[in-house]
Order: structure tokens, then C-alpha cells, then sequence
């Protein structure tokens, strides 16, 4: 019986969030958001600095999100979410820095003439 | 007497408990995979983006202020979705019509908003057809739309499911699964508002 009890107590225990923290995780979103704006709107920076902050302020947001939405944590509850997301996001990245890194990679080293001469090798197929 | 049945129906709820936070898993894992998804789109999209073929880029096509209406719209509906969720595991029947019947009209005035912008660019003649860089366009943001235009279709059913028979274990459930798809939804969006307007509109 207590051990039944104690499963009880542990299942309440999952963390469902509260108003204060959806509250907290809109409004810093909202900013976030807002703030990324400005920063194109007023021409703040330009080129690979306003990139960066760019990306940098989106990948804030996606962390406040799985926090404060999804309620991802490293507590037991929630290991195995954490561990599938850790997988997904390794597999994100190599497929999106592999893809730009190849792509660019062909791109520096092929001449327009090559380009040309190997789709035309394409066609005859 | 009365004990062993009570330790019975705790068991059987738990077993039910068990059961429904494995649904919830695998619905997690099913949204990790769609991540995958939209992240190889995303790579195209990197790819194609200076593919215009003479055609206009991101900046002349795009307006700022309307995307940024777009973004806040859909994060927007994401909190109520919240609030949502709060009210549900209350039980309280009226406040999760009331949340989700919001969220679903927030979600109707987003998929509105980009429908329009999709017929406006097809009508000046700049569909998918006309350069590497609209055919990316195109799929990335069309395949987020469709998504909610799936997550729309799933709600009002859902709904419907809550006025007809009301709080149901099953249909608590489901509403659990629709609110992470629903959040996700909103994160994929945050990386195409980024990505696709922020960056396009400027370079």
C-alpha cells in the first residue's frame, strides 16, 4: 500500500506548469521575438554579426519554449523526452552543416563551365 | 474489506497512467522525427535561397510588418494552448472550450494570413515554378502550414469531442498530444520567421 502511494505522490509530481510560467515564457518570447525585429527593422547591424544575433536570439527562444511550453527537464520524468531530443538535435545538425558544407564546397570548387558540362552529361541519359 | 479493493482501483489507475505517459512518449518521438523533417527543408532552403534565376529574392517579395503579425498571432495562440492545458488538468469543462476555441481562432486568422501571402505571390506570377529559391520557399513554409492546417482539423474535432461527451479520460489525452504538437508547431515557425523573413528580408 505505501508503495502504491508513493507512485501516486510521484505521478502528481510531473510538472504540468503554471500560469506564472506560461505567463513568463510568452512574455519573454514575445521580446524575443520583437527584439529580432528591431534589429532588421533598424538596421542595427548587418552581414554575419546580425546572422549570429539573429540565430542566437532564436535558439534563446527555443530553449524558453521547451522549458516554459513543453517542460522539457532532466528530471526523471522526463529523461527519455530529454535523451530523444539530444538525438534529434545531433542528427539536425549534421544533416544541416553537412548539407551547407557540401553544397558549398561544390559550389567553390566547380566552374560555371563544369557545372554546364555536367548537367549536360544529365540530359543524354 | 475495503483496502484490497482500493489498492485494486489505484493499481488499475496507475496501470492506465503508465499507459497514456507511453502514448505521450511516442507521440514525443514522433515530433523529434518531424523536427528531422523540417530540418532538411531548412538545409534546402539554406541551399536554394540565392537560386533566383533572375527572378525577385526574399526582400523585394516579403513584407516585415506582416510576418511579424504572423509570428505573434501563432505565439499568441501558443499561450492559450497554455492556459488550455492549466484549465484541463483542473477539469474545468468551460475554461478549456473557451481557451482552445481561442486558440483555434488564432490558428484560423495565422493559416488566413499565410494563405493570402501565398496568392498574392502566385498571382504576381512567383510561385514555386519560377526559381530554385521560391520552390524551397514553398515547400518549407507550405509543409508548416499544412501542419497546422492538420493541427486545426484535429482541434475542432477535438472540440467536438468536449462539448458531446466532455472531459473524458481519452479525449484528455488527446488533448495532451495536440497541445505538444501545437507548441511545436510554434518553435518550427520561430526558426522560418528567422530564417526565411528576418534574414531574407535584410541580405
Amino acid at each position: 500500500m505505501s508503495d502504491n502511494n508513493h507512485l501516486v505522490v510521484a505521478e502528481h509530481e510531473i510538472s504540468r506548469g503554471t500560469t506564472k510560467s506560461y505567463t513568463i515564457g510568452f512574455l519573454v518570447s514575445v521580446v524575443l521575438t520583437i527584439g529580432a525585429y528591431l534589429l532588421v527593422v533598424n538596421h542595427v547591424w548587418s552581414g554575419w554579426a546580425l546572422v549570429f544575433a539573429l540565430v542566437a536570439l532564436a535558439v534563446i527562444q527555443l530553449f524558453v519554449q521547451l522549458v516554459f511550453f513543453l517542460h522539457l527537464s532532466a528530471k526523471s520524468h522526463a529523461r527519455w523526452n530529454l535523451f530523444v531530443f539530444l538525438f534529434m538535435l545531433l542528427v539536425v545538425l549534421i544533416v544541416v552543416i553537412g548539407s551547407l558544407w557540401i553544397m558549398h564546397n561544390l559550389n567553390y570548387r566547380m566552374t560555371p563551365e563544369q557545372v554546364r558540362t555536367y548537367l549536360n552529361s544529365q540530359d543524354s541519359l | 474489506m475495503s483496502e484490497p479493493i482500493l489498492t485494486q482501483r489505484n493499481e488499475r489507475r496507475l496501470e492506465k497512467q503508465a499507459a497514456d505517459n507511453k502514448t505521450v512518449f511516442g507521440f514525443w518521438v514522433y515530433i523529434m522525427t518531424d523536427c528531422v523533417l523540417f530540418a532538411s527543408l531548412f538545409a534546402t532552403y539554406a541551399v536554394l535561397h540565392n537560386n533566383t534565376y533572375g527572378g525577385p529574392a526574399g526582400h523585394t517579395l516579403f513584407s516585415m510588418p506582416f510576418a511579424l503579425t504572423e509570428t505573434l498571432i501563432l505565439l499568441t495562440s501558443s499561450f492559450t494552448c497554455g492556459l488550455a492545458m492549466l484549465a484541463l488538468h483542473r477539469r474545468d469543462k468551460r475554461q478549456v472550450i473557451i481557451w482552445f476555441t481561442l486558440t483555434f481562432l488564432l490558428g484560423i486568422a495565422f493559416l488566413t494570413m499565410e494563405l493570402t501571402e501565398f496568392r498574392h505571390l502566385v498571382v504576381d506570377d512567383n510561385s514555386w515554378r519560377r526559381s530554385g529559391f521560391l520552390s524551397s520557399f514553398f515547400t518549407l513554409v507550405g509543409t508548416h502550414g499544412l501542419h497546422i492546417t492538420i493541427g486545426l482539423l484535429w482541434m475542432a474535432v477535438l472540440l467536438i469531442q468536449v462539448l458531446k461527451r466532455g472531459l473524458k479520460r481519452a479525449t484528455v489525452r488527446r488533448l495532451m498530444l495536440l497541445s505538444l504538437f501545437w507548441h511545436f508547431l510554434d518553435i518550427v515557425w520561430i526558426f522560418i520567421f528567422t530564417i526565411v523573413y528576418l534574414m531574407g528580408g535584410t541580405v
